[in-house]
């Protein structure tokens, strides 16, 4: 070791030196790196305009994801004025000529959200800082949404949130950055109970099974309070883990308790698991009170239904939207999402290409991208032909309001993508409710 | 205090150059941006303190997601009540995570082996159910723990007014969300560096290394070897829970899914990668597990296109076809293929194929030194020796 000595200390010196000589050189490149501030972050300045789709690649969500992301590509060929144009040509009022944002090109980069928040904000900000995203967009599940959406509202970029069904997403959790298209518990609770009502009657017994998050707890709560101003009895709630996998312990005791009506609060693969063990140890074909034990999933889409095979048929719960829904915007839609990729969109596909959208056109009416100024463009913004019917974007809380479907597992299924009908179209007005009563702050127009 | 064996100095010097220089050796690999320099330099904090207990004692923890979970709601809600200054905030971290580590030591250490890896594992997974539902006035469940303008901030509001945007963590009116907030981390992880050298070097690093050898012997030769074993655990749990304090600093939200097993196995996967026992291996685990999660993962088709556009074009969509499943949502399927060959291949992880280029090298240079290059003392030792 000694030979080394001399060698190491001069070597030492100079290693220190240009150490030294770097970091000097390197400190003010930094700081000037840093000093956007004048006008708005990641303004193209005539380049191509670059959407940011942080989706569920990989994770218990990830079939949703994929179909966000096939809704995404789409989205932007239409913009692009490339493909049949899509509900570019039924939405109302439009702006949009298919010549891509303000007359710029509309380019993509991709993220995985790996439904952890972590994961979710981890990609955000490199779309956000290394690839120059002007918004952020998509997601399926309400605790992404929210972290996605404050680290959006901080760091000033618009974010439209995919899949998201937690009142907090616009509730408590609410940012001025942060838009949501889709529907919340409270307005599946509101659009669930009068049809719950008149399908059931008045005098039923309910038992909760919840999944034990806050997506789970607020929807609970909003089916409770909605089926009991109706004259419901609550029998019980039981909070379940989530990925439990095995619910079997959950479900004998529904047997004896009295309650004729078992309400799952499970979304993905737990309302799989819930519901089809449920079945199967014959809780559909028992009475209680002199009444059929009836089971409610009040939220689902046709992904989960496909999860779920035979054991969907006859129940009933809410979506946001269903490809099967004959408006011209949705057919529209479902036209040319099957000619790309040869199967009808998922609802998660729908919201979010209707998102992207959205902010193009607010952006066209806004005449410029500085976020302020499109954030106020899609406040209030009232319209039409996107597959919902007369839609407004809240101005008070960034929610989007619009009819909700009831819908039910399909008896007789004519394809193997025909497997929810709709039974109602439950007004908007039905189900609109008082901006405050879940408090929560939008924050400021202008971030620095 | 400060001097450090000449080896270790020359060591330090170039990690400190290589940190600092984060931005632009990692610009042509499409990393440097603030968001991942400040992972890349809190996630290596984390596997320098993980080194300390499963490096230098041999006692795989299975549960040290849990500690930064506690570090990042710790500096969370110091941010929440009392004030944004991130020194703050890292003293709230350490404070609870070292509390929190030396509660979980004193009962996993009952055990060694596979039965201290499960009870550390059982802890952490308790932890994160809890964080994710029943604690959730204190960590906001699924929703994770935020920052909110009603927050009290009882010293800030001293001296500033309540702004109408939220605030971000700031050390002398410096913001620690772009590159100011790496700097820090980074130095912050120098200062982890250097503490964890001289504990590898000092008499307590020798008793832990002993105790890797072989515990019953230092047990027979008359050291108590528990209190060791728990002080090199709440050591390693604070540097967990700094790197959480961080995480917060650099981004102030404290999601519960930090604490899942996931997030400690991920830990175990950096060590080993990197090379177990070796203070800068782990560091280059983190960093490849972290790079291969940000950058790899968000690779599509389109990325790739581009990439191979030089090839002809039926032969180019085969390649994309192939390569598109090894990238973007197949980022997983990589990194577990390089993993299953630095296990097969190279049992003291990168550090060993490091060592064993740089002894081919100086060997072929100058062959009459080759002795002295090969030092007995780092050449790759068989691990895990627990349970012997």
């Amino acid at each position: 070791m000694s030979i080394k000595k001399n060698g190491v200390t001069r070597r030492k010196v100079l290693k220190g030196a240009s150490a030294g000589l770097i970091t000097a050189g390197v400190a003010p490149s930094i700081f000037v790196k840093g000093a956007w501030a004048q006008d708005f972050r990641n303004d193209p300045k005539g380049g191509d305009v670059v959407l940011g789709f942080n989706v569920p690649q990989t994770g218990p969500y990830s079939d949703e994801g994929a179909d966000e992301l096939r809704a995404y590509t789409l989205a932007v060929k239409h913009l692009n004025g490339e493909g049949d144009g899509g509900m570019l040509n039924t939405m109302q009022p439009s702006n949009l000529k298919g010549n891509g944002i303000l007359g710029q090109k509309v380019t993509y980069v991709t993220g995985d959200t790996q439904t952890k928040s972590d994961a979710a904000r981890d990609s955000a900000r490199r779309m956000i800082e290394r690839d120059g995203a002007l918004i952020i967009t998509g997601g399926s599940s309400s605790g992404v949404a929210v972290a996605v959406q404050a680290l959006c509202q901080e760091m000033g970029t618009i974010f439209m949130a995919g899949l998201t069904h937690s009142n907090d997403t616009t509730g408590k959790d609410k940012k001025r950055y942060g838009f949501r298209h889709f529907f919340n518990a409270y307005m599946s609770g509101a659009a669930l109970a009068p049809v719950l009502n008149a399908e059931y009657g008045s005098d039923r017994r309910a038992y909760h099974l919840t999944a034990d998050y806050n997506w789970g707890w607020t929807q609970q709560e909003s089916i409770q309070n909605a089926t009991e101003a109706l004259g419901w009895e609550t029998e019980k709630n039981v909070l379940t883990p989530v990925g439990a996998g095995d619910f079997s312990q959950y479900i004998t005791p529904i047997l004896n308790s009295g309650a004729d009506v078992v309400i799952l609060n499970h979304y993905g693969k737990d309302m799989v698991n819930s519901l089809t063990q449920a079945i199967q140890f014959g809780l559909k074909d028992r009475q209680a009170n002199g009444k059929n034990i009836e089971i409610v999933v009040p939220l689902f889409s046709r992904l989960m239904a496909q999860g779920a095979g035979e054991n969907i048929k006859g129940i009933l719960g809410t979506a946001n939207w269903n490809w099967s829904l004959q408006n011209d915007g949705s057919k529209a839609f479902v036209k040319s999402f099957g000619a790309e990729y040869g199967f009808p969109p998922s609802m998660a596909a729908h919201t979010c290409y209707v998102q992207t959208l959205l902010y193009a056109d607010a952006c066209e009416r806004a005449g410029t991208l500085y976020p302020p100024e499109v954030i106020k463009a899609l406040e209030g913004h009232k319209f039409d032909g996107m597959g919902n019917g007369a839609t407004e974007y809240r101005a008070e809380d960034h929610q989007c309001f619009k009819d909700v479907l009831v819908v039910r597992g399909n008896q007789n299924p004519t394809s193997q993508f025909d497997l929810l009908e709709v039974v109602q179209e439950v007004p908007r007005s039905q189900v609109e409710y008082d901006a405050k009563i879940f408090g929560g702050e939008l924050g400021p127009y202008e971030v620095s | 205090m400060f001097n450090i064996p000449k080896k270790d100095a020359i060591t330090f010097v170039l990690f400190a150059i290589v940190v600092l220089t984060m931005p632009i050796w990692l610009a042509p690999l499409g990393a440097s941006y603030p968001g991942l320099l400040q992972k890349f330099a809190i996630y290596a904090l984390l596997a320098v303190g993980y080194n300390i207990l499963f490096g230098l004692t041999g006692y795989l923890s299975f549960g040290h997601a849990a500690f930064l979970g506690v570090g990042s709601y710790a500096a969370v809600w110091s941010f929440k009540l009392l004030s944004m200054n991130p020194v703050l905030a890292l003293v709230f971290a350490i404070f609870f995570s070292g509390l929190f580590a030396l509660a979980i030591g004193f009962i996993s250490l009952r055990r060694s082996g596979i039965y201290f890896s499960i009870l550390t594992l059982a802890f952490a997974q308790m932890s994160y159910k809890l964080a994710y539902s029943v604690l959730s006035p204190i960590t906001h469940g699924e929703n994770g723990l935020q920052l909110t303008l009603q927050d009290p901030r009882a010293i800030d509001m001293m001296f500033i007014e309540r702004g109408s945007s939220l605030p971000t963590s700031s050390l002398f009116g410096i913001p620690m969300n772009g590159y100011a907030g790496f700097y820090f981390c980074a130095v912050i992880l120098l200062i982890g560096f250097f503490i964890a050298q001289k504990i590898t070097s000092s008499p307590f690093g020798m008793m832990l290394k002993g105790i890797k050898s072989n515990e019953d012997r230092m047990n027979y030769t008359g050291f108590n070897t528990k209190p060791y074993m728990l002080t090199a655990f709440v050591i390693s749990g604070i540097y967990a829970g700094v790197a959480g304090g961080l995480l917060s600093i650099t981004d102030p939200l404290a999601g519960a899914e930090r604490m899942q097993w996931t997030a400690s196995g991920e830990l175990v996967l950096m060590t080993i990668l990197g090379g177990v026992g070796t203070l800068v291996g782990p560091v280059i685990g983190a960093w490849i597990i972290k790079y291969f999660e940000n950058i790899f993962s968000a690779f599509n088709e389109s990325v790739l296109h581009n990439f191979f556009a030089f090839l002809p074009d039926n032969f180019e969509s085969i390649v994309v076809l192939i390569s598109s499943k090894f990238v973007g949502e197949g980022w997983h399927l990589t990194l577990g293929l390089m993993f299953v060959l630095v296990v097969v291949f190279l049992p003291g992880g990168i550090m060993e194929g490091v060592r064993r280029i740089s002894a081919r090298f100086s060997n072929r240079k100058d062959p009459s030194k080759g002795e002295e290059v090969i030092d007995p003392e780092n050449l790759p030792k068989p691990d895990l020796k627990k349970g012997e």
